[in-house]
C-alpha cells in the first residue's frame, strides 16, 4: 500500500470509527427545566399511576415512620413503670 | 425546641395541606409532561435526608469527640431521617426514570452513589441495633463517613457525565426558568426539611428516654 493510499485509508477509518463512537454518546445532563407549550402531547407510558405511587410512597413511609417511633416510644414509657415500680417495691 | 414543636406541627400541617394543590397547578414540563411532578418531592426528600446527615453527622462528632450521650440521641435520630427521606428518593427516583428514561434504575454515578450514602446510614443503625456495647462509637465514626461522602454524592452530577439533571436545575428553577414552578418546589422543599426537624425532635426524646431508661436498669443492676 503506498503512503497516500495508506493516510487516506486511515482517515476513513477513523472516521467510520468515530463516527458510532459519537453517535452513542448519551445526551448531555440537563442543567434546567424547560416548559411545556400547551397542547403538546408526548406521552406513551401513562405518568399518573407512577407519580401517584410515588406520591403514596412518601406519604405511606412517613406514616410507618410515625408510628414505630410512637410504639417505641409507649414501649420505652411501659418499661421505665415498670422499672420505677420495681425499684420503690425494692427500697 | 420545646416551645417551638407545635408551632413547628401547624406550620408543617399546613404546608402539606397546600403543597399538593400547588403541585397540582404547576407548569407542565415540556419533555417530561405529568412525570416531571415527582420532582416537587423527590428533590424534598433528598434535602430532608440531608437535613438528617448534617445532624447526624454533627451530632456524632461532638458525641465520638465530647463524648456527649445527649449528642448521640441527635445522632441516631438524624441517621433514621436520613434513611427514612433516602428511601423516599430512591423510590420516587426510578418511578420517574421510568417514565423519563425508559427505565427503572440506571447504574449511573448519581443514582449509585445515592444507593451507597443510604446503605451507609442504614449500616449506622443496624451496627447500633446488633453491635452490641460500644458500637455508638463505632456506629458515630460511620456517621461521620457518610456525612464526608454526601457532599460528593451532591456534587457528582457536575463532575461526572450522567443521565440524571444536574445540580444547576434547582437554582435555575427557583431564579424563574420555569414561570409558576417556584413557589410549589420552595413552599414542598420548606414542608419536607421541616418534617425531617420534627421527627429528628421526636426521635431524639425517644433516644433521650431510651437512654434514660439504660441507666435505670444499671442503677437497679447495681
Amino acid at each position: 500500500m503506498n503512503r497516500p493510499r495508506g493516510v487516506l485509508t486511515l482517515i476513513a477509518s477513523l472516521f467510520l470509527l468515530a463516527a458510532p463512537t459519537l453517535a452513542a454518546q448519551p445526551p448531555a445532563a440537563s442543567s434546567e427545566f424547560v416548559p411545556a407549550t400547551p397542547g403538546s402531547a408526548t406521552e406513551q407510558l401513562p405518568a399518573a399511576p407512577l407519580l401517584v405511587a410515588a406520591y403514596a410512597f412518601v406519604w405511606v413511609a412517613a406514616m410507618v415512620y410515625v408510628w414505630t417511633i410512637w410504639r417505641r416510644l409507649n414501649k420505652v414509657e411501659a418499661d421505665m413503670h415498670a422499672l420505677e415500680r420495681k425499684s420503690r417495691a425494692a427500697r | 425546641m420545646k416551645r417551638l414543636f407545635v408551632p413547628l406541627v401547624v406550620v408543617t400541617g399546613v404546608l402539606f395541606a397546600i403543597v399538593p394543590f400547588l403541585i397540582a397547578n404547576a407548569p407542565y414540563e415540556s419533555t417530561m409532561g405529568l412525570i416531571q411532578k415527582i420532582f416537587y418531592f423527590h428533590v424534598p426528600s433528598w434535602m430532608a435526608m440531608y437535613t438528617g446527615i448534617g445532624v447526624c453527622g454533627v451530632a456524632s462528632g461532638i458525641y465520638l469527640f465530647r463524648n456527649n450521650r445527649r449528642a448521640d440521641g441527635y445522632a441516631v435520630a438524624g441517621a433514621e431521617v436520613a434513611v427514612l427521606f433516602g428511601l423516599m428518593g430512591l423510590v420516587s427516583g426510578p418511578l420517574w426514570g421510568r417514565k423519563a428514561w425508559g427505565v427503572w434504575w440506571q447504574w449511573d454515578v448519581r443514582l449509585t452513589t445515592a444507593l451507597l450514602l443510604e446503605l451507609i446510614f442504614i449500616a449506622y443503625i443496624m451496627v447500633r441495633k446488633y453491635g452490641g456495647p460500644g458500637s455508638e462509637k463505632l456506629a458515630a465514626a460511620t456517621a461521620l463517613f457518610g456525612t464526608a461522602t454526601a457532599p460528593f454524592v451532591y456534587k457528582s452530577v457536575d463532575i461526572w457525565r450522567t443521565v440524571h439533571p444536574k445540580t444547576s436545575v434547582v437554582p435555575e428553577l427557583l431564579a424563574g426558568s420555569m414561570p409558576g414552578a417556584a413557589l410549589p418546589f420552595g413552599l414542598s422543599a420548606l414542608a419536607f426539611v421541616l418534617l425531617a426537624i420534627l421527627f429528628i425532635t421526636v426521635r431524639t426524646g425517644l433516644a433521650h428516654r431510651q437512654a434514660a431508661l439504660d441507666d435505670l436498669y444499671l442503677e437497679l443492676e447495681d
